[in-house]
């Protein structure tokens, strides 16, 4: 009997971002196995030229709405390298703060409002608020405290205004800082709740497993997203930041708008599970004990857990931001501010953007004025290792009900958190 | 009455204005009671070609997207341009400044001739077809959204800001940027968002749009009067102000 799988996914929903998934096969032989990226590019490293570094973080925010704080942050350490600018602790500690709330609000969202829905059997979240309201209230609480992080910190929700090369442009005060305390402690109970609601329903991610090279930020002994070197599962070198362009080797190919990347092998990961997997060792207790909880161990390469680990990262970050704030009051909050003298140079940031490792770089002119930029965001590092997962996932399902494959393979990309709009968008299966 | 049919469409932008509907949480619920969202990629799996509204987020950057919007709009009885990507082109008109080849080959090199990586001179929403209604700033606020449409839902004219960021600056009694030697756009950009940057010591960029009317011989007094030069504040109004009608 002859049988025809045509999967043509164009525009995958529930992810930011266009991103197509086309799986074309006949007689049990694949023809077509792709995952395209045709988000509109939007150029961001050739609009910053001529700008002044003072306003290259309000540009690279708009690259993501989901990830404002992080692109601000890793384009202001990138400045603050270049014309060597060294901040205070407070600076660094309150940027940590507000870069935490980021990851919050984005992992609750990925986790709460875009693969809940699935797992839970829903093509939406906005029927998971009828059936399940307590899960979803415990979203919300959660998703509330990375937003509320992100307001007291840096301004707003969104593309933050405080955030300024040499500190912040407005301090918190001791008060914001206790209520944001408040907040976080109330959190937990609902952050644990949906960690357990998502562990009893571990039987609906699917078991599949890749051997995969995942790399992200280390720095013995702490679980880090803001500082470190680069660090990969295949090899115990650490790069330092500055040399990031020899590790995501980047490329065009004709499926994608956006450039990919690969290190020791033909693609790599990066992401709340490469984070995992790399520095598991340093995480706090209540972490610790989330991770327990699903049976999350060091060495996992099952893409599809990928959320899992977000959610072990919510609580590590809810448990880490009660130290900060107290050492904050301990300390006192300072009215100051490096100062910043613009200078010819170039510089590099990176951070961990809650889809995983992040680079900016750029050069500047004698008076300020940007000459040349080159920034990798992580959604590009994870494309060609979608793809890879494509090639290894669809052979070994190819048995399977058209629209069964088709889910599995959205879920897969929706795993990875992929955030297209990044200078690309993306989801579509196309079976062909 | 049966609830409307909205639709969220999203072309090229970083989608913070659709996370800023998502923010609103019980309010978006609240909403929803009177609303009947058919079509929203990053929220739902479900799509549809019937609404009654649709909601434009982004900006036109291809010629390939220019015919999709014009079939939304012949489908959609009201049109709304969702953030200043939407409503001026917002950050992606910063492309336009620059030679459109210079820019594929800066990001790509050697690949910038592939075709699917075509690029035009960046359009807003309304320099292709009809908007409705405006939803202004980088990214929107959630309440002015829900307010504007609301309205619209009662059939009223929603009111939005016809003086510019300083007033409402003022009435927050912030010290100004132009005092601590900083420019600002407040004086030519329109308010709504209650002075939000000054307010949190940093300038206004323009966000939200000339106010319509600037007065453009203030603004040059107040750049005489603190020591800047017309060119000073032409550079800050280009981040959200490239090839828009208004020019000093
Ligand atoms: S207007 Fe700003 S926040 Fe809204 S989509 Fe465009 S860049 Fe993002
Ligand atoms: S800070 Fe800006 S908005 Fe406020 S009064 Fe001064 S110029 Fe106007
Ligand atoms: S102050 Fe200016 S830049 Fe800031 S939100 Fe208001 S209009 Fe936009």
């Amino acid at each position: 009997m002859s049988r025809t799988i045509d999967i043509n996914v164009h525009h995958v929903t529930r992810v930011e971002g266009h991103g197509n998934i086309v799986v074309r096969a006949k007689d049990g032989k694949i023809l077509k196995n792709e995952w395209q990226v045709p988000e509109a590019p939007r150029f961001f490293e050739a609009m910053v030229r001529g700008k002044s570094y003072e306003d290259i973080q309000t540009i690279v925010s708009r690259i993501c709405g989901i990830c404002s704080v992080t692109h601000s942050l890793a384009a202001i350490k990138a400045i603050e390298d270049a014309m060597g600018i060294e901040v205070s602790e407070q600076t660094d500690k309150l940027r940590i703060l507000a870069h935490y709330g980021e990851q919050i609000e984005s992992h609750s969202l990925h986790v709460g409002y875009l693969v809940a829905p699935d797992l839970l059997g829903q093509k939406s979240v906005v029927p998971l608020a009828s059936s399940h309201p307590d899960v979803v209230k415990a979203v919300i609480a959660v998703h509330r405290l990375g937003n509320t992080m992100m307001e007291k910190l840096s301004g707003r929700k969104t593309h933050p205004v405080r955030l300024v090369p040499g500190g912040f442009a407005k301090l918190p005060s001791a008060d914001d800082l206790l209520d944001l305390r408040g907040m976080l402690e109330k959190a937990i109970p609902p952050a644990q709740a949906v960690a357990a609601t998502v562990a009893g329903l571990l039987d609906k991610i699917p078991d599949f497993d890749r051997d995969t090279e995942y790399i992200a930020l280390v720095k013995p002994p702490t679980y880090p997203f803001y500082h470190g070197q680069i660090g990969s599962t295949d090899t115990d070198e650490l790069v330092p930041v500055q040399e990031f362009e020899r590790v995501i080797n980047e490329y065009m190919t004709p499926q994608s708008t956006a450039k990919w990347t690969r290190w020791h092998r033909d693609a790599y990961a990066v992401g709340a599970l490469a984070r995992f997997n790399l520095n598991a060792d340093h995480l706090l207790p209540l972490a610790v004990e989330t991770a327990k909880q699903f049976g999350l161990k060091k060495g996992c390469c099952n893409p599809y857990w990928n959320s899992i680990a977000q959610i072990v990262e919510i609580v590590q970050v809810i448990e880490r931001s009660i130290q900060l704030i107290d050492e904050r009051l301990k300390a006192g909050i300072e009215p100051e501010r490096a100062e910043v003298t613009p200078r010819a140079g170039t510089g590099t940031g990176c951070v961990e953007a809650p889809r995983g490792i992040l680079f900016h770089k750029y050069s500047f002119d004698e008076t300020g004025h940007c000459t040349g930029a080159n920034i990798s965001i992580p959604t590009n590092q994870n494309h060609g290792n979608i793809q890879k997962d494509f090639e290894s996932l669809v052979p070994s399902i190819l048995d399977r009900e058209q629209d069964d494959i088709r889910l599995l393979m959205e879920m897969l990309v929706r795993a990875y958190d992929p955030c297209i709009s990044c200078s690309t968008h993306y989801l579509d299966v196309e079976f062909v | 009455m049966s609830k409307p049919k909205v639709a969220i469409f999203d072309f090229a932008c970083c989608e913070g204005c659709q996370l800023q509907i998502v923010n609103m949480e019980e309010e978006l619920l609240d909403l929803l009671t009177v609303i009947d969202p058919v079509q929203w990629r990053e929220g739902m799996s479900d799509q549809s070609d019937e609404y009654d509204i649709a909601i434009i987020e982004g900006s036109i950057t291809r010629e390939e997207d220019e015919e999709p919007l014009k079939l939304i709009r012949q489908r959609a009885k009201i049109l709304i341009a969702l953030g200043a990507c939407a409503t001026i082109g917002g950050i992606n008109k910063l492309k336009d400044a620059f030679d459109l080849d210079d820019v594929k080959k800066t990001v790509y090199g050697e690949a910038a001739g592939m075709p699917h990586l075509a690029t035009a001179p960046v359009k807003a929403v309304h320099e292709v077809v009809k908007v409705d209604y405006d939803v202004h700033g980088c990214p929107i606020d959630g309440k002015e959204f829900s307010y504007i449409l609301r309205c619209l839902l009662a059939g009223r004219k929603p009111a939005i800001p016809r003086y510019p960021v300083c007033v409402e600056c003022k009435l927050r009694e912030n010290a100004c940027c132009y005092e601590f030697g900083k420019l600002c756009l407040g004086p030519i950009i329109r308010a709504g968002c209650g002075a939000l940057c000054p307010s949190n010591g940093f300038h206004c960029f323009g966000c939200r749009g000339y106010v319509e009317d600037p007065n453009v011989n203030a603004a040059k007094e107040v750049m005489e009067q603190y020591g800047k030069t017309v060119e000073d504040l032409r550079e800050k109004m280009q981040l959200f102000g490239t090839r828009q009608e208004f020019t000093l």
